[in-house]
């Protein structure tokens, strides 16, 4: 699978690409700032970008600018969005065009190699991949206002991990269930919430936010 | 000699206007004044003089406008700023009256109207006579001196010139050339002159300069102060937190390495302890950058950043923004904290299910109106939350205004001086 990446900082860049390489991605370029991403997206036409929000010359969200810009002209290239901070409100920039495979995550989401792997594996299969914290925030907000449509504290914690991008067998895994019982509580979800079920991993977690995002 | 023809010709245009309008403007004014201070002892005059003093104002600020554009002579106005907490109706309007008159700067335009409806309409009049005098001169030349006289006798007085027939209408004609040859030198500067005579008058006293040194060093005085106190508080925070919290990674990192080979499984554990501890200090260090300089204020400005904030509210937040550019970045700052410490007022204190900020740039000032449908009753008091948002703006030469009847709604409303980039 080959990997644009994109980080201003020397010593975070080589380490993405060593523990990309570990996990057998290839990488197609490694940049350091906003025009260089654009010409390599453009050129090398990359399976999945990782990209950091903020990058040279303007050091704003020059990465992100560049990564929307990037898939306006191919729509559905997958990105992976890292930042030092997240924010709500440029998650709802990402999921905007409802194409799917975008991901935006905390930096921090680093530490663990392999949930790592798995959000970018995720976003460049056309999933996303949310920081639970976005979501914790979507959801904290929600609370106050009304309880969700009575969902149980087990179904919210089930839709707190949808949200994020995951599939069935994932949170069955986390939350150390069998995979039927999630699906159960997905249906559940989905019914209280009342959306239509669909399989498609990708639309549930766009109508989830798409939910949480209409009031 | 064309630019200085037209310029002599413009001004001579302009002093006429000037005082035309200039002298009907001023007496009228005058009068009201007079008539309306009179009142004041009736009390009536208390309700129409600061009406009539806004007046007074505009037409000050009108020639001050002008001063600068015809002649770039600069008059600087200083008015005293009213207090934001000024109550509206009757006892609004007397307060209003009281504090006008108090202001120097009042007595300084009302000692100008007079002297403007008789020095300053000569002074403007002069160059509009220079100018113009002279098409007489040569009417009368060019043959207007038969209608007043059939060259027997002195029918016109052109100047000092008597004018009784075609010679001495010629010689009319040739003192107009002297008057314009005059006019062509001098009738720029003469206006300029008014507009000196009028910034002679108007301009402030030394005294109000070193009460605006006071208010500056007043508020340089809080900015300074704030800025210490929050660099303390940075330093504690770092000091108790990440720092700690690295010191303590350290010291697991210290102890794995003499445990990994004697108890793999607890060396194990540890590590996941020592990267508990980084990602904790890394979400400290996040929250710190947030309360010194939002990222999203860095990155997108105010409007955005509002925005962001809006979303983390648990009320529900519509937010207006119409500016066209960007702010410096200590305004910006002031203002984003200023609207934060507004909406979490809203949020402790208002009770309120919905919050508008609406953030606008006009007129060289910002903005910003945050309004909820909340309880109401909030007002600015010592120490407390809407204080420290005038005094963040204070720094700024803004200006904080709160409308929040008993039973809502509430409307905070701030001011700040600022062009946009």
């Amino acid at each position: 699978m080959r990997v644009v990446l994109a980080e201003d900082l020397f010593l975070l860049r080589d380490g993405l690409v060593r523990m990309l390489e570990a996990f057998d991605f290839e990488i197609a370029a490694a940049v350091e700032s906003g025009p260089e991403l654009t010409k390599a997206l453009a050129e090398l036409a990359p399976d999945v970008a990782v990209v950091d929000v903020r990058l040279p010359p303007s050091h704003t969200d020059e990465g992100l600018q560049c990564a929307l810009a990037a898939r306006r002209a191919r729509p559905g290239l997958p990105v992976l969005v890292l930042s030092q901070h997240v924010e709500q409100l440029y998650a709802r920039e990402l999921l905007a065009d409802g194409n799917g495979g975008v991901g935006y995550l905390l930096k921090d989401r680093v530490f663990d190699a392999e949930q790592f792997v798995d959000a970018v594996r995720r976003v460049a299969a056309g999933g996303t991949a949310m920081d639970p914290t976005v979501i914790q925030q979507l959801l904290a907000r929600r609370g106050v206002e009304e309880p969700l449509g009575g969902l149980t504290p087990r179904e919210l914690e089930v839709l707190e991990l949808m949200a994020q991008g995951r599939s069935n067998a994932a949170i069955a895994g986390q939350l150390v269930v069998t995979e039927r019982a999630i699906a159960k509580h997905t249906s559940n979800i989905f019914l209280k919430l009342g959306l239509p079920v669909s399989d498609d991993d990708n639309r549930r977690v766009l109508a989830v936010l798409r939910y949480l995002d209409s009031r | 000699m064309g630019t200085r023809a037209r310029s002599a010709v413009v001004a001579g245009l302009r002093g006429l206007a000037l005082a035309v309008v200039g002298f009907a403007g001023s007496v009228t004014l005058f009068v009201l004044t007079v008539l309306s201070l009179a009142f004041v002892l009736l009390g009536v005059g208390a309700l129409t003089t600061p009406w009539i003093l806004d007046l007074v104002r505009h037409w000050a600020n009108w020639r001050r406008a002008v001063a600068a554009e015809w002649c770039g002579v600069r008059i600087p106005a200083a008015y005293r700023p009213f207090p934001a907490d000024l109550p509206g109706g009757v006892l609004g309007q007397v307060t209003r009256c009281r504090l006008m008159l108090g202001d120097p700067a009042t007595w300084r335009d009302l000692r100008w109207l007079p002297v403007d409806m008789t020095a300053g309409f000569a002074t403007a009049l002069l160059p509009a006579a220079l100018v113009l005098y002279p098409v007489e001169g040569y009417a009368l030349a060019a043959g207007l001196w038969r209608v007043f006289t059939d060259g027997t006798h002195i029918g016109w007085w052109y100047a000092f010139v008597p004018v009784s027939g075609q010679g001495t209408a010629l010689l009319a004609a040739l003192l107009a050339t002297v008057f314009l040859g005059v006019a062509l030198f001098v009738a720029p500067a003469l206006l300029k002159a008014h507009f000196q005579l009028t910034r002679a008058v108007l301009v402030p006293a030394d005294g109000e300069l070193a009460e605006r040194v006071r208010v500056l060093t007043d508020t340089r005085k809080d900015a300074v102060d704030t800025s210490a106190a929050e660099l303390r508080r940075i330093e504690r925070d770092l000091h108790d937190g990440a720092q700690a919290r690295l010191v303590a990674m350290g010291m697991d990192l210290g102890t794995i390495e003499a445990l990994i080979e004697k108890d793999p499984a607890k060396a194990k554990e540890m590590v996941a302890r020592a990267r508990r501890s980084s990602a904790d200090a890394l979400t400290e260090l996040r929250d710190l950058v947030r309360g010194i300089h939002p990222p999203v204020l860095a990155e997108r400005g105010l409007g955005d950043a509002v925005r962001a904030l809006a979303l983390r509210l648990p009320v529900s937040a519509e937010v207006g923004v119409e500016t066209a550019g960007r702010a410096d970045a200590p305004v910006e700052s002031a203002a984003y904290f200023a609207v934060s410490e507004a909406l979490a007022n809203v949020v402790k204190h208002a009770g309120a299910d919905r919050v508008w900020v609406d953030i606008r740039h006009e007129d060289g000032r910002l903005r910003i109106a945050v309004t909820d449908d909340g309880r109401g009753g909030a007002a600015v008091e010592a120490g407390g939350g809407l204080a420290g948002i005038e005094r963040r703006l204070g720094t700024f030469d803004g200006v904080l205004a709160v409308s929040s009847p008993a039973g809502g709604p509430t409307m905070v409303t701030m001011e700040i001086p600022c062009v946009l980039s």
